[in-house]
C-alpha cells in the first residue's frame, strides 16, 4: 500500500513508520505543524509541536529512509481542536483535545488529504491494533495495557478505521523503545509527550483562565447555599476535593467535593462523596468503530477516560443518545468526557457524555 | 529514474570544470596571506579569479570583496552602508516589497536595533518595483535616505528590475543590488549600472556553495561586520577559501549558460502547461523575466501538496516561499504582486538552468496534470 506516516517527532511514530516500511508498504513521512507559532524548544515533555520536534521527525525519517514533508495544519488544528476545547470549557465541560485530534485532524484532514493524493491509509504510533474480522476491519485495544490509546480512537469511523495502520499495537512500550535504539532512531530515549500539547506550560488552569477570563464566582452546596468563592469555575474539576478554601464546614466534617461547574451562573456547586456518585450516563454524538449499537440492552464494559478501567455494564441506543448502565456505582464523572464501550478489547464505539445520573 | 530537477534558483549542479579547478585547488598548500613561495602561489590564484569575476561583472577585481555567501554580502552592504550613512544624519533604509529575505531581514534588524526605518517600494501586479513611488519618496525625504536596495530580478519570478532607471532616481543615495538570480544568466554590468554595491553567490551559477562576493564600489569605505585579520579591504576578515574562490571564477567563466536555450525552453514549458492547464496563471507575465525561472498558480491547490505530489513524480521543483519550521508561509512576493493568501499558496516554481533538457520538460509536463487534479482533489477534502 501506500501510505502516509504521520511522523510527530517522537519515538513511537518514529517506529511505527520503520515497522510499515518493512512490511513491504511505500511509506511517505508527515510531520503536522499544529502550532502558527511553534516553539524553538521543547519544554520536558511537554508540546509536540515545536521545531525541535519537527527536526527529530526528519531526521527519523532520513534514517528510516522516507521522504519527508511538513503539512500545515494550524488552522484546522485551532479550529477543529484548540477552538472546540475552549468551547467545551466554556459549557462546564471537561473535553479531550487528543481524541479530537484524532476525530478532526488525523483520520479526516491528514487521511482525506491522503486518499484525494492517491494515498491508501494513514500509518500512526498509537497504541492499538486493528483486526480483519467477517464484520469488516475492527478496533481493539494494544497488547500494552498501560500505553494502550484505543481510548482516544474511538471517534473513528468504520471507514476512518479502515484507513488506519498501528503498527505498535502488539508491542509494548519498553520494547518500543528497544527496538528504536536498535534501528538507530535517536528519539529512542526521548521523553513521553503528555498533558495537553497546545498548552506548553502545562498550566491547563491558568491557559483557560487567559482565555475564558477568572471572574471569580460563588461555590454553592446542593441547596444552592453561598459556602465560599472561587476564581474562575475552569480551575475546578468534577470530583475535587482539595484546594477549593471553604469556609463553612460540613456539620458532620466529611469532605465535600466538586459537583458540578455551572458556566452560565458561574458556580461551583460541592456536595459529599455520595451525592458525586453516579450510576448510569447518557452520551450524544455516537460514533461506530463497527457494527452500530442497537437499543437491545447489550451487557460490556464502558470506559471514561482516556487511561480510566474499564466498567462492566449494560448500554444500548435510543436512536439519538448512547446510553451505559453501570454495574457498581462510579465517583465524579464530568460531562464532555468520552464513554468508551468495549466488547473485551473490541471498541465498539463512543459518545460525548451529556447527561450522568 | 533520476530525479528532474528544476529548482535551479535554489542551487545549481556544480560544473565539471569547477569541480576539477576545485580539486586541483583543494590539494594545494597555502594562506593566501603568506609571504613566502606557498603563499604567493595561492594568492596568485585568487587574484587571478578576482580578475575574472570583475570581467564578467562588469567591474574592477580591486571593486571584489570575497564573503562565504551571498546573504553575507548582502548584510555586509546593508548595515555597512547605513552605518556609514547614519552619521551622516540619514536613517531610512529602502527596499523593494518582493526582496529576498537576506536583504529584507538585514533591514529589518536595523529597524529593531539601529533606529533605521524601513520603507518599502512596492511592486506592479506584474511583480516591477514602482518607480513612481520612488520618485515622489525621494521628492519629499531624499536627504533622509541612507540607502536603497532592490534586486536586480527576483528569485521567485524571475521578474526583472528596472535598476538603472533606480539609480539615476537616487542620485548622489548608495544603491545596493542583490544580483544573484542574475549573474551568468543576463547582462549585467557593475560600472555601467551605476551601483554602489552588488552581490553575487557562485553556487546560483554552478560553483559551489558557500562562497559569494560583495562588489563594492571603489573609494567606498564602510564599517566591517567580521573583524579580523582585514583580509578583504578591512571590510571583511578570515582567511580567504582559495578553492571555492577558484571554482567560483572557473564556473562564471565557462559561459556555459546559454540563456537563449534556457529562453526556449522556458517558453515552450509556459505554452505547454497553458494549453494543458488553461486556468494556470503565470506570475510576472507580462515583465521582462529570466530566462530560467517560471512561476505558476494553480488555483485551487495548495503548494505543499503539489510539491509532495511532484517530488513523488521525481520532479524537484519549490513552493518559492519562505519555510519557518519547514512551514509554508505565504509568498510575501506573491502578496506584493497582489495575490490573495490562499492563491499565493498555490504558487509552484519551476527554475530551468544550463543543464535543463527538453526531455526533461516534457516529462514534467506528463505528469503535471495529474498532479494538479489529485493536488486540487485534496484541497477539497
Amino acid at each position: 500500500m501506500k501510505l502516509i506516516a504521520a511522523m510527530s517527532g517522537g519515538v513511537d511514530s518514529a517506529v511505527a513508520a520503520a515497522r510499515a516500511v518493512e512490511a513491504g508498504h511505500e511509506v511517505i513521512g508527515v510531520h503536522l505543524a499544529l502550532s502558527a507559532n511553534p516553539q524553538k524548544y521543547r519544554s520536558g515533555a511537554r508540546g509536540c509541536c515545536t521545531i525541535e520536534d519537527s527536526h527529530d521527525a526528519r531526521r527519523a525519517a532520513d534514517v528510516i529512509g522516507i521522504p519527508f514533508y511538513i503539512w500545515d495544519m494550524a488552522e484546522e488544528f485551532h479550529d477543529g481542536v484548540v477552538e472546540d476545547f475552549l468551547a467545551e470549557y466554556a459549557q462546564g465541560r471537561t473535553p479531550n483535545p487528543c481524541l479530537r485530534c484524532n476525530e478532526k485532524i488525523k483520520f479526516a484532514a491528514v487521511l482525506d488529504r491522503a486518499r484525494a493524493m492517491g494515498f491508501d491509509g494513514v500509518v500512526t504510533g498509537h497504541y492499538a491494533r486493528t483486526e480483519i474480522t467477517p464484520e469488516g476491519k475492527t478496533l481493539h485495544r494494544a497488547i500494552d495495557i498501560s500505553k494502550d490509546q484505543s481510548y482516544v480512537l474511538s471517534v473513528l469511523t468504520v471507514e476512518q478505521i479502515a484507513g488506519a495502520i498501528f503498527p505498535l499495537g502488539d508491542t509494548t512500550k519498553v520494547d518500543i523503545r528497544k527496538e528504536a535504539a536498535e534501528r538507530g532512531l535517536a528519539v529512542a530515549e526521548k521523553p513521553d509527550s503528555h498533558d495537553i500539547c497546545f498548552v506548553p506550560s502545562g498550566d491547563n488552569a491558568g491557559w483557560l483562565r487567559d482565555r475564558l477570563g477568572s471572574e471569580t464566582g460563588p461555590i454553592v452546596d446542593q441547596s444552592g447555599t453561598k459556602i465560599g468563592e472561587h476564581k474562575g469555575a475552569y480551575t475546578y474539576t468534577i470530583g475535587q476535593r482539595k484546594g477549593l478554601g471553604l469556609t463553612v464546614p460540613t456539620i458532620d466534617g466529611s469532605p465535600r467535593f466538586v459537583l458540578k461547574i455551572e458556566p452560565v451562573s458561574n458556580t461551583v456547586v460541592v456536595g459529599s462523596r455520595e451525592e458525586l456518585a453516579i450510576t448510569s450516563m447518557k452520551g450524544e454524538r455516537p460514533v461506530w468503530c463497527g457494527v452500530a449499537v442497537t437499543s437491545t440492552p447489550t451487557r460490556g464494559f464502558v470506559q471514561i477516560r482516556a487511561h480510566g478501567q474499564a466498567l462492566p455494564c449494560t448500554y444500548f441506543f435510543d436512536g439519538t443518545n448512547l446510553h451505559a448502565q453501570l454495574d457498581e456505582a462510579l465517583l465524579g464523572l464530568a460531562t464532555g468526557q468520552a464513554m468508551v464501550i468495549y466488547d473485551g478489547d473490541r471498541v465498539v464505539g463512543s459518545a460525548t457524555i451529556c447527561e450522568t445520573n | 529514474m533520476s530525479s528532474i530537477y528544476l529548482d535551479h534558483a535554489a542551487t545549481t549542479p556544480m560544473l565539471d570544470c569547477a569541480i576539477d579547478a576545485m580539486t586541483t585547488a583543494l590539494s594545494k598548500l597555502g594562506n593566501p596571506s603568506s609571504l613566502h613561495t606557498p603563499g604567493r602561489s595561492v594568492r596568485k590564484d585568487i587574484e587571478e579569479a578576482r580578475e575574472v569575476i570583475g570581467r564578467e561583472v562588469g567591474s574592477l577585481a580591486s571593486e571584489i570583496i570575497f564573503t562565504g555567501s551571498g546573504t553575507e554580502a548582502n548584510n555586509i552592504a546593508l548595515k555597512g552602508l547605513f552605518w556609514k550613512r547614519r552619521t551622516e544624519g540619514r536613517n531610512v533604509v529602502l527596499i523593494s516589497a518582493i526582496e529576498h529575505h537576506a536583504i529584507i531581514d538585514p533591514a529589518q534588524w536595523l529597524a529593531t536595533h539601529e533606529k533605521a526605518e524601513v520603507v518599502e517600494i512596492p511592486v506592479t501586479n506584474d511583480g516591477v518595483i514602482d518607480c513612481a513611488f520612488v520618485e515622489e519618496f525621494l521628492a519629499k525625504r531624499a536627504d533622509e535616505v541612507a540607502l536603497i536596495a532592490v534586486m536586480h530580478s527576483n528569485n521567485e519570478t524571475g521578474v526583472l528590475q528596472p535598476i538603472s532607471e533606480l539609480v539615476n532616481l537616487a542620485g548622489d543615495i548608495p544603491v545596493h543590488c542583490d544580483a544573484v538570480q542574475s549573474f551568468g544568466k543576463v547582462p549585467l554590468s557593475f560600472s555601467e549600472l551605476g551601483l554602489t554595491s552588488l552581490t553575487l553567490s557562485a553556487h546560483k551559477i554552478g560553483g559551489p556553495l558557500g562562497i559569494g562576493a560583495l562588489v563594492l564600489k571603489r573609494g567606498i569605505e564602510i564599517p566591517a561586520l567580521l573583524h579580523g585579520g582585514g583580509q578583504e579591504r578591512e571590510i571583511r576578515s578570515g582567511t580567504l577559501n582559495t578553492p571555492s574562490i577558484v571554482a567560483f571564477a572557473t564556473a562564471i567563466a565557462s559561459h556555459q549558460y546559454l540563456s537563449d536555450a534556457v529562453t526556449k525552453l522556458r517558453d515552450y514549458f509556459i505554452s505547454s502547461v497553458h494549453a494543458l492547464l488553461p486556468d494556470a496563471i503565470l506570475n510576472g507575465a507580462k515583465s521582462a523575466r529570466l530566462p530560467g525561472i517560471v512561476n505558476f498558480t494553480f488555483p485551487g491547490t495548495q503548494s505543499d501538496t503539489l510539491l509532495l505530489l511532484m517530488d513523488s513524480a521525481n520532479v524537484s521543483c519549490s513552493t518559492g516561499s519562505a519555510c519557518s519550521a519547514g512551514v509554508h508561509e505565504a509568498s510575501h512576493v506573491l502578496l506584493a504582486m497582489g495575490h490573495t493568501e490562499k492563491t499565493a499558496q498555490s504558487s509552484l516554481r519551476f527554475s530551468l538552468g544550463a543543464s535543463t533538457t527538453q526531455s526533461d520538460i516534457d516529462y514534467v509536463l506528463s505528469v503535471l496534470p495529474d498532479v494538479i487534479a489529485r493536488g486540487r482533489a485534496a484541497n477539497l477534502s
